[in-house]
């Protein structure tokens, strides 16, 4: 082989590689990205049923109710709407009343968001920044005590 | 006062940086040797005031100084000893001026031990260092500066985060970082290079040896931070594609393909460009990783506060660091001389065909990483991007890697035999397959993805002992000739033999995890539950107090057959000066798999909610990349060795001595 022919063949090969990847990633966000809603959000904006979403709010007070010993369900509210949630399986340790949450799961009307993972916020002074930033803007938003710098 | 001298010795240093910073160019653009020995005394000198500095940083939290705000907000006159020492690191201020002083370290380092090199290429290489420096010693003063006083000073600490007061917080950090930012060094070398215009096999020569060491300490560092993650989250996962791993992840992914490419260039003089390529992109991802984390774009125990100030200050470096070095490459590469003939069928193309998955995976993970970032930006929609996608994404590139590791080893360089390679490796594929039918027939057709990934991974673990054993021995060879063989081999081949293997190592590990078993269960005294092939039984449930935090405990027994082989104790510990509760898991190693007990809540009968994991193997992973650090231990002595017998034996015979590896 020449020269130019090797040259050529590895750029031949890269592309190829390159191009192929590309489609394995196109491929795989299509079915990977989880968007993230309120729950007002989730009433304005008509989300599908049978979506796979994740929702932010804060943990209703008065709405943590154990449905079996392993199982549980509780409201996310955003001030506005409420989303009832249902959870099977073990809450983290920082999962409390009046607390921000993160729950994934399906979405299948707002009677129930049947979720497969709830997250909470890891220390007292943040919260999942997406709840923030929404709380912000719906003018609910407490400064956390101190002078968090 | 203490502080007040940290505080000035951080300007020193950042005075003395500004000088390194411009010094060196000078006096390697008009040759002055004179000047340019003075650039290493400027490197060790800067190294040294930010020692002092972050020394008087330490005093001041070991000695519970709370007029220093720093001090105040992460820790507690209780807090024990090693976490306020570790602790100094374990927020922003403390942990970016750690970042500096690695950065100052690995300059003092290169002006320190390499005394042979060309004068002007540690000149310029110095000149870099001190620019990065300089930028992130002004980011320190101007944004962070971990000195501040507050009066009044208060009588009490509001102590650290309790998840960060873990004896993971000590060896963890510190690691990375040293991966991280040694980066920084390779970084500098190309630049310095391109500066210089000249680029040749004795550059890289100089260079790899930073490779590996950076590489050492961050496939050490990511592996401690994933064994941190696994024991102290509570629910047994060990990676989780979360942005912050991503963001170490990819500066690996880049150094392990630098670590290859500059290999041919060292002994080929082939693939110089794209060597010099890889090491710019090496750290600019190291600085995306450090911005992603301490700019407060995205929300993790990582990131401690967040300031949008801090925050641009971190783009700005970025984006001048890494534009630059960009613009630079465009305008000398060009330039630059190609040399180094291969055949795509020889050691060099499999090497090239290595660089080219590793760099694609790394680049999808990028993808994966910033697309939420920039879609939120763009349309203000909040997504994420989840572990499916990676592990497709990642699984799908790694997989021709794997399966080309060995055959790579077993080419020669230049031009290789394929239908050789592939008669070495024969031994190696059927040890793969026996591998697959017995996972096959032992799980009885559970998920199919499992047994392959097994049989992969004994194939890549055979293979890189097959070019190892024929080295020593070959047909007809005594016992004694083979042995005298084994004493003489070059470390450097044990090396990639150790690093191939430690490779297969962790990825039978990351296999057999689907093997496990995960139950959750609501537990009481003394009535057994099975979990795998164990048996575990909860004995005693009772609290104590620890130095700074109290806790409840259950005392568990593993039992197989009837008889206790380990007991472990899972612990809910509570912090009352955060406020703040943890969980301990409860951890057993047997036969290299492991108990993986975590304590939850307890319920209204008195039964207590335990997450209950049998993970076969699972120790695997971690041993997997302690041996591919050890294997680049390996390499990095290996060099060490033959420059100084070079040296020795060059002396005496000047000229004529070729590298033998």
């Amino acid at each position: 082989m020449t020269r130019k022919q090797r040259r050529l063949s590895l750029i031949f090969g890269a592309l190829s590689i390159l191009a192929l990847s590309l489609g394995i990633a196109l491929y795989a966000l299509r079915d990977s990205v989880v968007f993230f809603f309120t729950p007002s959000e989730i009433s304005a904006k008509a989300v599908k049923v049978g979506a796979r979403l994740r929702v932010g709010g804060l943990i209703k007070t008065g709405s943590i109710v154990k449905a079996s010993q392993t199982s549980i369900r509780f409201i996310i509210t955003d001030g506005q709407s409420d989303l009832p949630v249902a959870y099977d399986g073990l809450v983290p340790d920082l999962f409390r009343e009046g607390q921000g949450v993160v729950a994934e799961g399906k979405y299948s009307g707002m009677d129930v968001f049947t979720a497969d993972s709830v997250l909470a916020k890891h220390d007292e002074r943040y919260m999942p920044r997406e709840v923030a930033e929404s709380l912000k803007q719906k003018g609910l938003w407490k400064s956390p005590q101190g002078t968090s710098k | 006062m203490s502080p007040e001298i940290g505080h000035f010795a951080l300007i020193l240093a950042f005075l003395l940086a500004l000088l390194q910073s411009f010094a060196p160019f000078v006096a390697a653009q008009t040759n002055d040797s004179r000047l340019m020995a003075q650039a290493s005394w400027l490197a060790i000198g800067q190294f040294g005031f930010v020692a002092l500095s972050y020394g008087l940083l330490t005093y001041a939290h070991v000695a519970d100084d709370f007029s220093v705000t720093n001090v105040f907000e992460n820790s507690h006159s209780l807090k024990p000893l090693v976490y306020k020492i570790s602790g100094v690191w374990g927020n922003h201020e403390g942990s970016m001026l750690l970042w500096v002083l690695i950065l100052a370290l690995f300059g003092a380092l290169l002006a320190g031990f390499s005394r042979q090199m060309p004068e002007i290429l540690k000149s310029n290489v110095l000149g870099v260092q001190a620019l990065i420096s300089a930028s992130f010693l002004a980011f320190i003063l101007f944004t962070s500066n971990p000195f501040t006083r507050m009066f009044p000073a208060a009588a009490e600490g509001r102590d650290l985060n309790p998840i960060l007061q873990d004896p993971g917080l000590a060896i963890h950090p510190p690691l990375l970082y040293l991966g991280y930012v040694g980066f920084s060094l390779v970084f500098s070398f190309a630049a310095a290079a391109l500066i210089e215009g000249r680029i040749d096999s004795a550059w890289a020569k100089w260079v790899r040896p930073w490779i590996l060491l950076a590489w050492i300490f961050l496939t050490l560092g990511i592996a401690m931070g994933s064994y941190w993650a696994y024991y102290t989250l509570g629910w047994g996962g060990f990676w989780f594609w979360d942005p912050v791993e991503n963001a170490s992840l990819m500066p690996w992914l880049a150094g392990t393909a630098l670590l290859h490419s500059a290999l041919v260039m060292e002994k080929r003089n082939a693939l110089k460009i794209w060597t010099i390529f890889l090491a710019i992109v090496a750290f600019s991802l190291s600085l995306l990783g450090t911005f992603l984390v301490r700019s407060g774009v995205l929300t993790s125990v990582h990131s401690f506060a967040s300031d949008p100030q801090r925050g641009v200050f971190i783009l700005a470096i970025l984006v001048v660091f890494i534009g630059g070095a960009l613009a630079l490459y465009a305008w000398r590469a060009p330039s630059l001389k190609q040399g180094g003939l291969f055949a795509p069928i020889s050691r060099e193309g499999a090497l090239v065909l290595n660089n080219l998955f590793l760099i694609v995976s790394c680049a999808t993970v990028l993808v994966g990483t910033l697309y939420p970032l920039a879609l939120e930006a763009l349309t203000g929609e909040k997504i994420s991007v989840g572990a499916p996608f990676f592990n497709l994404c990642v699984g799908l590139l790694m997989l021709p890697l794997f399966l080309a590791m060995p055959v790579g080893q077993a080419l020669s360089w230049k031009r290789g035999n394929l239908y050789g390679a592939a008669q070495r490796l024969v031994f190696a594929l059927s040890c793969g397959l026996v591998a697959f039918v017995f996972c096959f027939a032992w799980t009885r057709g559970g998920p199919v993805l499992a047994p392959l990934g097994a049989a992969l991974a004994i194939y890549i673990m055979i293979g890189a002992l097959v070019e190892i054993t024929q080295r020593i021995f070959s047909r007809g060879v005594s016992v004694s000739s083979a042995f005298e063989r084994l004493i003489g081999l070059p470390l450097a081949a044990w090396g990639t033999t150790w690093a191939h293997f430690g490779m297969g190592v962790t990825l039978l590990g990351l296999a057999a995890s689907v093997w496990g078993t995960e139950t959750i269960s609501a537990m009481r005294l003394n009535q057994p539950q099975q979990v795998g092939p164990y048996e575990v039984v909860m004995q005693h449930i009772s609290g104590r107090e620890g130095q700074n935090y109290s806790e409840a405990f259950a005392q568990i027994s593993i039992r197989s057959g009837g008889v206790e082989v380990a007991t472990v104790e899972p612990a809910k510990r509570n912090y009352p000066a955060r406020r703040m509760g943890t969980a301990k898991a409860g951890i057993a190693t047997l036969n290299l798999g492991q108990i993986y007990v975590s304590m939850s809540d307890s319920n209204s009968d008195g039964s207590i909610n335990m997450r209950l994991y049998w993970k076969p193997l699972v120790t695997l992973i971690w041993i997997g990349s302690v041996f591919m650090a050890l294997g680049a231990c390996f390499s990095l002595v290996d060099r060490r060795f033959k420059r100084t017998v070079q040296r020795r034996i060059g002396s005496k015979l000047p000229g004529t001595l070729q590298s033998a590896e």
